[in-house]
């Protein structure tokens, strides 16, 4: 099951940053977040799959797409979808893929995954307990975000 | 184990198209990759090591890409008026 999502997730999220059609990537990027969910129930963290599945497929994934269909014109599709710094690119992230092996391969992991205690419960007496603060702090910040974006999208005529 | 290496590999995915797209918008998608990949990674340490705050920490990475995501494509609006696409090479008004 693990390896079955794992394969959707890489393939998808490859077609996401190769494909040119715009709104195909945007599709993809939904199949991704998808089963990254199911990757998150894989995990023991059912909330977290859950607020995957509300937040990222049901508002980001719409803000997407609005996106797309307000500012993507029939000619942009012909524009090449990449710059020419993919060789750079592809270096870059070799070096990054190679600290980070480096890093992993000297890391001690935990003996065997023991079994999560209730996570529902424990989410929810952290987060009004021990994160109260940034749980606030966060809310507040989406708020002003969310403002700040009615601000800036907004015409000034 | 094998978590880290599927995060470590979308990762790089969400790095490489960060870095080549031209595409505005492909570059945000982009980006919720490389914040997915963390998440997922989060969410993985917190199973292992039976620690409830890597769930708390991904929702509040999720928050956090739900602003970044209205505030990017708020901005993404204003370019398209301003420059007549969102093809991010034409967006180069602080160059000498």
């Amino acid at each position: 099951m693990f390896y079955f999502l794992a394969a959707i997730l890489i393939i998808s999220a490859i077609l996401t940053v190769s494909l040119k059609n715009l709104f195909h990537c945007a599709l993809c990027l939904a199949v991704a977040l998808l089963s990254l969910a199911g990757l998150y129930f894989y995990l023991d963290a059912p909330f977290v799959g859950v607020m995957q599945l509300i937040i990222y497929v049901g508002a980001i994934m719409i803000l997407i797409l609005f996106a797309i269909m307000l500012t993507t014109r029939i000619s942009d599709r012909l524009i090449s979808a990449s710059n020419h710094q993919i060789i750079p690119a592809i270096v870059a992230i070799l070096i990054f893929l190679f600290f980070v092996l480096t890093a992993i391969g000297q890391a001690v992991m935990p003996a065997k995954p023991g079994r999560m205690f209730e996570p529902i419960i424990g989410l929810g007496n952290a987060l009004l307990t021990t994160y109260l603060l940034p749980f606030e702090v966060v809310s507040f910040l989406l708020l002003a975000a969310l403002v700040g974006a009615v601000v800036i999208a907004r015409r000034d005529d | 184990m094998e978590v880290m290496f599927v995060s470590l590999i979308l990762f790089g995915i969400g790095l490489f198209g960060a870095l080549t797209r031209k595409n505005a918008v492909a570059i945000l998608m982009a980006i919720e990759l490389m914040l997915n990949a963390i998440n997922l990674n989060f969410v993985f340490f917190s199973r292992n090591l039976i620690d409830i705050s890597g769930q708390i920490f991904a929702l509040f990475v999720i928050a956090i890409a739900a602003a970044e995501a209205a505030i990017g494509l708020a901005i993404i609006m204003n370019l398209y008026r301003e420059f007549k696409g969102i093809d991010v090479e034409k967006v180069s008004l602080l160059k000498l």
